[in-house]
């Protein structure tokens, strides 16, 4: 559930192809080229949509989509 | 019954030092490259004042300009008012030293402090004045040396900033011109994400304070960056509606000229078409209270402004501190 909405919200801030493979395992910055600005961004838009804050500090550590689909999970 | 004024900006002026340095050039100084800054930043160069020039020089040159452009002699000069970070000391003002230059001997002059936004702090104060009776010509100035209180060894936030001064006379416009609504923001809690820590009397300037390189710019740009997408366009909104209109009125926008993701993000969030949008920071960097009044003067020399247009003028900075105005252009082209 979670999980869909974010690869949404990535596909759009980075201007992928919608048929364009993201897993838990995927790394934005390693695989999908994002930069720490779009990766900002991304960060925002998740914020918006689950109506949630995501500290700096818990944004550092997210290695790949699955980290960031648990803490939204988690925390929303 | 009490007649309330229009007041609107009448004279434009700005002044950036001669000597441009660009991304190739940083790239001589500190771990970085010309494609890393212009893709993160769209910054392309910047100006940097020489050790002889302080920040009431380039507000000073900035000034007469913006008196000559408004037909306004010094003589007619009630109120001076400069905004900025980088004052040439902690007193006298600024603007008494720009009042000193000019000789603009009937003038009350004072500084404000809002960092970024303190262009958009001074224009309201300035307004107010007009409006209260007292001053009839204001004159409002951002102008900074950021280079002076930059770490040109830090390659986060050397590249970031510039100098440079803009000015403009503010006075009473025709009827239903000028100002139509400003609205100002602050948010002290989070003060600490972007400030110059030493050189005041929390810690003043020791042999310490200078070691630990406590006198330079210290930002955490995430932290910045997320909070001024958000407050450009919710400010901006806020404003537009204060002042009766609807987005689809607003001609022109001059965002704070920080960062340009900043500024496509929040134009994204806004849905505002490019063209729209003025944008000179790929020249002069971000620079702070002088950002928004170098862009408008450039951006009425460049006759993007028409007589009745309704523009846009939205800052975020340290403090944290916000502000945005509508302005109805006043004048003939």
């Amino acid at each position: 559930m979670s999980l869909e909405k974010v690869k949404g919200i990535i596909i759009e801030q980075l201007g992928l192809e919608e048929s364009m493979e993201i897993k838990r395992e995927t790394s934005l910055m390693g695989d999908l080229e994002a930069d720490s600005l779009d990766a900002v961004e991304i960060i925002m838009a998740i914020e918006d949509e689950f109506g949630i804050e995501i500290p700096d500090e818990a944004a550092e550590g997210f290695k790949n989509i699955g980290d960031i689909v648990d803490y939204v999970e988690n925390n929303k | 019954m009490n007649y309330i004024k229009s007041v609107g900006i009448v004279g434009t002026g700005r002044a950036l030092p001669d000597k441009i340095v660009t991304n190739k050039d940083l790239e001589q100084k500190v771990d970085t490259t010309d494609e890393w800054i212009r893709s993160r930043t769209g910054i392309g160069s910047r100006r940097v004042a020489d050790e002889n020039t302080a920040t009431s020089d380039l507000a000073t040159e900035a000034a007469k300009k913006a008196l000559e452009d408004a037909g306004i002699s010094v003589d007619e000069i009630d109120t001076i008012i400069v905004a900025t970070v980088t004052p040439d000391m902690a007193f006298p003002s600024t603007a008494c030293i720009v009042q000193k230059n000019l000789g603009a001997d009937r003038a009350f002059a004072f500084d404000i402090g809002a960092a970024c936004s303190g262009f958009v702090y001074a224009l309201s104060v300035a307004e107010n004045l007009i409006k209260g009776n007292m001053a009839k010509n204001a004159l409002v100035i951002g102008a900074e040396t950021l280079s002076k209180i930059i770490n040109w060894e830090d390659r986060n936030t050397c590249v970031l900033f510039g100098d440079g001064a803009g000015a403009v006379v503010v006075k009473e416009v025709e009827e239903g011109y000028g100002i139509q609504g400003i609205t100002l923001g602050s948010n002290g809690a989070k003060g600490e994400v972007l400030r110059q820590p030493a050189g005041g009397s929390r810690i003043p300037a020791s042999i310490e304070s200078v070691q630990n390189k406590l006198h330079f710019i210290a930002m955490d740009g995430n932290e910045v960056f997320k909070f001024a997408v958000r407050v450009m366009g919710q400010s901006s909104l806020e404003t537009i509606k204060k002042s009766g209109l609807d987005l689809e009125d607003v001609d022109f926008f001059i965002p704070h000229q920080a960062n340009i993701r900043i500024i496509d993000a929040a134009a994204k969030r806004l849905k505002l078409p490019k063209e729209k949008v003025y944008v000179n920071l790929h020249k002069y960097g971000n620079l702070s209270a002088a950002s928004i009044p170098v862009a408008l003067d450039e951006a009425v020399k460049e006759g993007k402004l028409q007589k009745g247009d309704n523009m846009v003028l939205v800052a975020f900075g340290g403090g944290l501190t916000w502000g945005s105005a509508v302005v109805k252009w006043s004048k003939e082209v």
